[in-house]
């Protein structure tokens, strides 16, 4: 009795963890995917301890000390307002990190649930929601983006100062205009999965629709998923980039990478490191998202054996 | 309109006591959309009125070239398609009049082997959980219970209760195959569509899946609709057999007087086109003229007609019967105006 | 007996094509050896993952990275194939050696008409002009025994069925008038009728043009139909060769029985059909002896006298005949 208990257990728990350790295992073998991932582990550590690490306040001023070059009390030196640029280096991580990884949550799960009911009950649900995905991915990019934030760049939310609406906002528009793709994506997916023979073999065995869709489409939704989703997160950190550093994203005194690179032009010929740094921020973690994204893909494919 | 009142007429006569599954003008036809309001702009005639009993026990043959509609046919029997019309009785009891829930309660009954052995299984569940799937929608037992029966099932179809924990993709073709097998025995079903069960697999491993198959329905007293196209493993499989072309049945019979005394056209010329594995045997062989015609817009009267090397110029015009030529008791369907 | 006078058109020695991939060295065909003479078929059998296909095309040396021939000799005509630089081979591609494959379909160039794609044959080869090539095509495909020839030319490969696909491309194939035609499971695609009409049209075609034909397929009733010899293949070797009657009237193999045995054949219905226990191995974990050894059940019953011998070492080919060879002890 209780060996029968202890297999049917391990028949339940071995079956995630082996599953992890496939990929794991994959993914390891994937060295640019591994260094990617632990350059961002570094940032995210960085942006979770920034009060810890950060030597000073990132929004104290100290007009006696502006513009400064580096010097043992601030290594990256000062702002035009005194500010310590590593302080605000650090702070800003957390910035660009967050507002990366919500607009990612928001854009990806609700494409994914708008893809999701386009390919299963397809027919005229699935013309019409394609349709209007088609004329979103026709709309240019960054000029939109540029035209809803300064539209909504005066906007003060209820309860939150202007700059920290300016956060706010610039999540909600980065979402409205990233769902698409991972629209698309899952809606694949979902077309794909519903020619497979299982899905028709768990009909057979009395499952109902919804059973279906939760036992076996969603796990095995979940691997295209992380992968776009990883991929966005790439992509997210630019947008926000080119926003805050075009003066329509994150308003200062927030420090993100964009706005910092913004406040850095006018040192850019004498003090070039203070543009090239967080520059260089959002190169590294924007690359690493693209190469833990690859690496994820090859690492969760099905198809490949081991 | 009056083919189709012969014809069920004729099957209702022929259902009885031991009949498990009677089908009584069976059709499905699937809309061609297109456009941007996806208008239907054509059916494609996939089954065109098809009627035959299956006795309880039995293994039924239902074979015919891709295209013929066969793999319709099971997939309506078991309602995994709803039918464009026509009717299904599974143990007297109208599978297309049933609820929901009723279905649900049937399909233990009733289960299903695929082609595709790689399709067929889940990729991220583990086989043992695949087995028992169909017992836990059912809520059949506890998990403790599920899993004792999983091992169980597991020694039945030849594999070792470590299998439980495995992936599919850690298993061959035949072993996946196995495994399917399993999933459809958990419920303890009365009877199973195999859906060309052994074509995607290695000739040597056919016949490990055969002799299971015949060995499971001993033990289990189970019935088959057994759908192939190879013919030379319907004959040894089967004990009646019915050959489809172009959506419906046009010859139904035993095994042995098919493969006897054959009387379509169609069926002869599908019988001598099989390559016989004997270098010494020199066979007259029917070679028939051109492809088989879309299902889209069938052919007239007899579908065969223009293919058929022994067609009349009345063929072309009006559709064949089928009906029951066989002479003392036995009986002997076929669908042909040169046969009656 | 008129057969054995013919001179022989292709020999295959020592052949050997890895497949070096990520999990380890695959040894697709492994020391294979065979030939071929003017005008007969010679049939390759064998199981999914045998190499018989891997060999064929290391014939034509169409084997791409990860692969790559290591070894061995491919003597077509008394050339050497795989030392032939690439130009030659090339022009030898299609005009003396060609091959037709199990997807017709997918081997046509679906953006031309199939007139253009056979007349282009004639254009790259023999240098004829457009309209001449397209002529000689037309011609072919009515040898091919296409109904409507004029009218098919200007068909589009997906205007097809599989059928008719694969009369085309044995059009193409014979274009050139080869002497040898590779045949890699050209008809399991195909439903029993329309196999039945391309087996006829092969054989016709080979009477008629003298080809060569090796007719790669997993199914022995089309061996039977086709082929004068037979290599069967299992594992990366060759294991058993002899005359198409020989094969079926005394296989000695354990495999090749097994293999006979388990097929059903129709008009003769057994209640079991005989197996082969257990699965083709890992071609990148092959077992130190005979390669079928933890499959066969012969080694069990004459373990007196074989001893251990089949685990550990791999038999070489066993003369017992004219002609027949057998790669198993039993047999020393």
């Amino acid at each position: 009795m209780a060996t029968a208990e202890l297999r049917a257990e391990a028949l339940l728990t071995v079956r995630e963890e082996s599953y992890l350790l496939i990929v794991w295992r994959r993914f390891r073998r994937h060295r640019v995917a591994l260094v990617g991932a632990v350059i961002l582990l570094a940032f995210i550590l960085i942006a979770v301890l920034a009060p810890w690490i950060a030597p000073y306040d990132p929004y104290a001023q100290n007009l006696l000390l502006k513009n400064a070059g580096p010097s043992p009390a601030h290594w990256l030196g000062t702002d035009e307002l005194g500010r310590d640029v590593l302080s605000r280096l650090i702070y800003a991580a957390r910035i660009s990190l967050t507002v990366a990884f919500v607009v990612t949550l928001i854009s990806q799960t609700t494409g994914a649930l708008i893809g999701a009911i386009s390919g299963y009950f397809g027919g005229w649900v699935d013309n019409v929601i394609q349709r209007v995905v088609d004329f979103m991915l026709t709309l240019p990019l960054l000029p939109l983006l540029l035209t809803v934030s300064a539209l909504l760049s005066d906007v003060t939310l209820p309860g939150l100062t202007r700059e920290w609406s300016s956060v706010v906002i610039i999540i909600l528009v980065l979402s409205l205009f990233g769902w698409m793709g991972s629209a698309r994506l899952v809606r694949g997916v979902v077309l794909s999965l519903r020619e497979q023979t299982f899905t028709e073999a768990a009909r057979a065995l009395g499952m109902s629709d919804l059973q279906i869709v939760i036992r076996h489409m969603i796990p095995n939704a979940m691997a295209p998923i992380i992968v776009s989703a990883t991929l966005s997160l790439g992509t997210v950190i630019i947008l926000e980039a080119a926003l805050s550093f075009l003066g329509f994203g994150v308003q200062p005194p927030v420090p993100t990478w964009g706005n910092m690179l913004n406040n850095a032009q006018a040192d850019m010929w004498t003090q070039p490191f203070k543009a090239i740094i967080p520059g260089f921020c959002i190169f590294l973690t924007s690359l690493s998202f693209n190469f833990v994204g690859d690496g994820l893909r090859d690492a969760l494919d099905p198809r490949l054996k081991r | 309109m009056t083919l189709t009142q012969m014809q069920v007429q004729t099957s209702l006569d022929l259902s009885t006591d031991q009949d498990l599954v009677v089908v009584r003008g069976l059709k499905k036809y699937f809309p061609v959309r297109r456009g941007l309001l996806q208008r239907v702009v054509a059916w494609v005639k996939a089954v065109d009125g098809v009627s035959f009993t299956i006795r309880r026990g039995e293994t039924m043959g239902l074979v015919g070239e891709s295209g013929c509609g066969k793999t319709t046919v099971g997939r309506t029997i078991l309602r995994l398609i709803e039918p464009t019309a026509g009717e299904v009785y599974f143990e007297g009891r109208n599978i297309f009049a049933l609820t929901k829930p009723e279905l649900k309660t049937l399909r233990r009954d009733m289960q299903i082997i695929f082609q595709d052995p790689y399709s067929s299984l889940d990729p991220r569940m583990p086989v043992g959980a695949s087995i028992a799937e169909g017992l836990a929608v059912h809520g059949i037992g506890t998990p403790k219970e599920r899993f004792e029966m999983v091992v169980d099932l597991l020694r039945k179809v030849g594999l070792e209760d470590y299998h439980a924990r495995r992936y599919p993709h850690e298993f061959s073709g035949g072993q996946r195959q196995r495994i399917v097998i399993a999933r459809a025995l958990a419920l303890r079903p009365k009877f199973i569509v195999c859906d060309e069960p052994i074509s995607a697999l290695d000739v040597s491993i056919q016949a490990q899946i055969i002799n299971l198959l015949k060995e499971l329905q001993e033990e289990f007293k189970l019935t088959y609709l057994f759908i192939a196209h190879n013919l030379s493993v319907i004959e040894h499989v089967s004990d009646r057999v019915a050959v489809m072309y172009l959506g419906k049945i046009v010859e139904l019979t035993s095994r042995e007087e098919l493969y006897r005394n054959p009387l379509h056209p169609y069926t002869q010329a599908l019988l001598s086109a099989v390559p016989i594995p004997d270098p010494t045997l020199r066979r007259e062989r029917i070679l028939l003229k051109g492809d088989v015609p879309s299902p889209l817009n069938p052919p007239s009267g007899c579908r065969f007609h223009p293919r058929c090397p022994v067609a009349t110029r009345y063929c072309a015009q009006e559709e064949p019967p089928f009906v029951n030529i066989g002479t003392r008791g036995q009986e002997h369907w076929v669908a042909c105006w040169r046969v009656m | 007996m008129q057969r054995d006078g013919r001179e022989i058109l292709l020999e295959v020695r020592d052949l050997r094509t890895y497949f070096f991939t990520e999990d380890g060295v695959v040894k697709a065909v492994d020391g294979v050896s065979f030939h071929v003479r003017r005008g007969e078929i010679l049939g390759l059998v064998g199981e999914s993952g045998c190499g018989k296909s891997v060999t064929s095309l290391s014939i034509m040396r169409l084997i791409t990275p990860p692969g790559r021939i290591l070894g061995g000799q491919v003597l077509f005509d008394g050339i050497d194939l795989l030392k032939l630089p690439e130009p030659e081979m090339v022009r030898l591609r299609g005009s003396r050696i060609s091959m037709i494959f199990q997807q017709p379909v997918s081997c046509l160039n679906p953006v031309f008409k199939i007139g253009d794609q056979i007349a282009e044959v004639f254009q790259v080869h023999e240098g004829l002009s457009r309209i001449e090539g397209w002529k000689r095509a037309i011609e072919l495909l009515q040898m091919v025994g296409i109904p409507d020839p004029e009218r098919r030319a200007h068909s589009y490969p997906h205007e097809l069925s599989g059928g008719m696909a694969q009369r085309v491309m044995i059009a193409m194939a014979l274009a050139l008038g080869p002497e040898l035609l590779i045949a890699d499971e050209p008809t399991t695609a195909l439903d029993v009728t329309i196999q039945a009409q391309i087996l006829d049209l092969m054989r016709e075609l080979q009477r008629r043009m003298h080809t060569a034909i090796i007719l790669i397929t997993h199914d022995m009733g089309i061996v039977a139909e086709m082929c004068d010899r037979v290599a069967v293949m299992y594992a990366g070797q060759i294991i058993e060769e002899a005359d198409v009657r020989t094969i079926f009237a005394d296989p000695q193999h354990p495999y090749t029985r097994g293999l006979l045995g388990s097929i059903p054949v129709m008009g003769v219905v057994k209640p079991r059909l005989d197996t082969i226990p257990g699965t083709v191995p890992n071609l990148i974990n092959l077992p130190p002896g005979c390669r079928f050894a933890p499959r066969c059940q012969a080694r069990l019953e004459h373990q007196a006298r074989l001893g251990n011998r089949c685990l550990e070492e791999n038999p070489p080919l066993f003369h017992t005949g004219p002609g027949h060879q057998v790669r198993c002890w039993l047999y020393r």
